[in-house]
């Protein structure tokens, strides 16, 4: 379950303008008074006490300069010295998840409870069909015994009195691909080899102990310790991140010190044109159907999990990869800083030479507010070139499909299908597809439920983003009348 | 009965800080409460420019009365508050 408001993503938000703050105050001299000033004395702690909140939040602080918290040799080391190795570094840190281990709560490792509505029957139908012999009476009540349950899920099948209850493992529960497992202390770790970056995880935990690796402050010592051009490259799902028209954002970027801001949905209308060109090529091949390939999640995911969905995955590069490659065209000598709701992305900027860095729009969003710009001030900003509606589209849920439907009409037939949120059934039924063909031939996958407006790096309520998308897609022209 | 005006700020700093998760009340607020409020989106209310800092936002103003670190649990306690004091009014 994600959860869309709660304490733990509003934080992670605060310690990045934090951090951000603390770069402009003085390059993180006086960072480690950030988590005492948070959680001073008397503060109603949020854990144990306020001490193990300055150890977490230190580690939070950490991730935002770009240091997992297994990145941590000496304890002793302070957070001025991570602020200041991070503006040493010449190549940002790889991507990745990791867990605060002192914040993981290690939620219940037995899957499986036995509530007080057990009356200790005489059938004890959980004792007899628990093939690890798990179940014991224990005070004339049936008993889990931890160690030994596998959460197979018989005893609550065959519990009479509805007396068994599954306490979900949130992040376990989240990550579609089973990459977060436990370790022999009950604490979560995630395997990078088969992690998919989706974030989901971090956003489905409750005690807010998954953390991520910034580029923040290698962007920001990029913009103002280096005199390189630093060019934005802006997601489609931007509008609406920010309750502001969507010129002043532009606007705002350049007052940050950014020396140009690209759009990404005319990227997207590359993706479209070339998609479709593949779909028509792949359906005349006699192809029983295609699957989009724009989400990076579930590119990495058909890639490592169901490698029998390969063949049927578009080769089409995405909005990303066409708008980089334009822009590195252009001005080979600039940096560029993918900006989207995306984790995914920095994943799949690693394999791509021209995208430099990936930033979130929370991390935008803390830049704004560190450096004290107010977007509502800001002079609009135009960009260079315009996009079409259907590219507009792309971070709702169907958009990538419809944009390809919008240029195939007439050629051959179309029969969409979206897969909106990739879970763990949903993984199932593309391998059902790839085994025993699908009825439409055109699957839209998108990782967030909803679309990219939904991902892990956004602000905004998805609902309202959405809503705000669908007015800057209805101002778009149809890409068919495009030149 | 007037609705109660539930003002939350929509600048740069409030929005980051978790304005968005206190809009969720236009969408989905508790059913005894939906249709005694009324949510709007304000530009910047510069209670952060008032001394206060942008680290005590976001801010929400409840029928005028200014919450600071605004959290929906915060703003709802508040409505539910504001709705008590008039229905006693009346007795």
């Amino acid at each position: 379950m994600l959860i869309p408001k709660n304490y733990a993503n509003q934080m992670r938000s605060r310690i990045l303008v934090k951090v951000v703050e603390s770069f402009y105050k003085d390059r993180f001299e006086s960072a480690d008074e950030i988590p005492i000033e948070m959680r001073p004395k008397d503060y109603d702690s949020s854990r144990c006490c306020i001490y193990k909140d300055r150890a977490i939040l230190k580690y939070r602080m950490m991730a935002a300069m770009g240091y997992t918290p297994q990145e941590e040799t000496n304890e002793a080391k302070q957070l001025k010295d991570y602020g200041k190795d991070a503006l040493k570094r010449q190549n940002h840190a790889k991507s990745c998840l990791a867990v605060i281990d002192i914040a993981c709560s290690a939620c219940v490792k037995s899957q499986y409870m036995v509530t007080d509505a057990c009356r200790g029957c005489f059938a004890r139908p959980c004792v007899m069909n628990c093939p690890k012999q798990a179940i014991s009476i224990v005070n004339g009540r049936s008993h889990i015994n931890p160690d030994l349950c596998v959460s197979c899920g018989k005893c609550l099948e065959v519990c009479p009195y509805h007396a068994v209850v599954k306490l979900p493992v949130p992040c376990e529960e989240a990550c579609p691909v089973g990459a977060i497992r436990k370790d022999e202390h009950g604490v979560e770790h995630i395997n990078e080899e088969i992690c998919i970056s989706c974030g989901k995880c971090l956003q489905s935990c409750p005690f807010g102990a998954i953390v991520e690796r910034s580029q923040l402050v290698d962007v920001l010592n990029l913009i103002h310790n280096t005199d390189k051009k630093v060019v934005a490259m802006l997601a489609p799902a931007v509008v609406g991140q920010f309750p502001f028209e969507i010129n002043q954002v532009v606007g705002a970027l350049k007052k940050i010190g950014f020396d140009d801001v690209v759009e990404v949905a005319a990227g997207a209308d590359i993706t479209s044109k070339n998609e479709a060109a593949e779909f028509i090529e792949r359906m005349k091949e006699g192809a029983n159907f295609m699957t989009t390939s724009c989400c990076p999640a579930y590119f990495r995911a058909a890639e490592v999990h169901i490698p029998e969905l390969k063949p049927f995955v578009s080769n089409t590069k995405t909005p990303m990869y066409y708008t980089a490659e334009m822009l590195k065209k252009e001005q080979p000598d600039c940096v560029s800083v993918f900006v989207g709701p995306c984790l995914a992305k920095r994943t799949e900027a690693e394999y791509d030479p021209n995208v430099d860095y990936v930033l979130t729009f929370e991390e935008i969003g803390a830049m704004f507010v560190g450096a004290g710009v107010e977007i509502g001030d800001c002079e609009p900003a135009q960009f260079a070139k315009v996009s079409s509606a259907q590219g507009r589209n792309y971070p709702l849920s169907g958009g990538v499909a419809g944009a390809v439907g919008n240029l195939v009409e007439g050629e051959v037939e179309f029969r969409p299908e979206r897969i909106d949120g990739l879970s763990k059934e949903n993984i199932k039924l593309l391998k059902k597809y790839a085994t025993k063909g699908s009825e439409n031939n055109m699957i839209e996958v998108m990782c967030c439920e909803g679309g990219c407006i939904a991902g892990p790096g956004c602000i905004a309520l998805a609902k309202k983003a959405a809503r705000q998308v669908e007015t800057y897609v209805a101002q778009g022209t149809n890409q068919k009348d495009m030149k | 009965m007037e609705k109660i005006q539930v003002k939350i700020c929509a600048g740069t700093a409030c929005f980051v800080m978790g304005a968005p998760q206190i809009q969720a009340l236009e969408f989905s607020a508790p059913e005894d409460l939906a249709d005694k409020i009324e949510v709007t989106e304000v530009r910047c209310m510069n209670h952060c420019s008032q001394g206060k800092g942008y680290n005590k936002g976001p801010f929400v103003e409840v029928n005028g009365e200014v919450i600071e670190e605004a959290t929906m649990e915060k703003v709802v306690a508040k409505i539910r508050d504001l709705i008590a004091k008039e229905e006693e009014e009346k007795c």
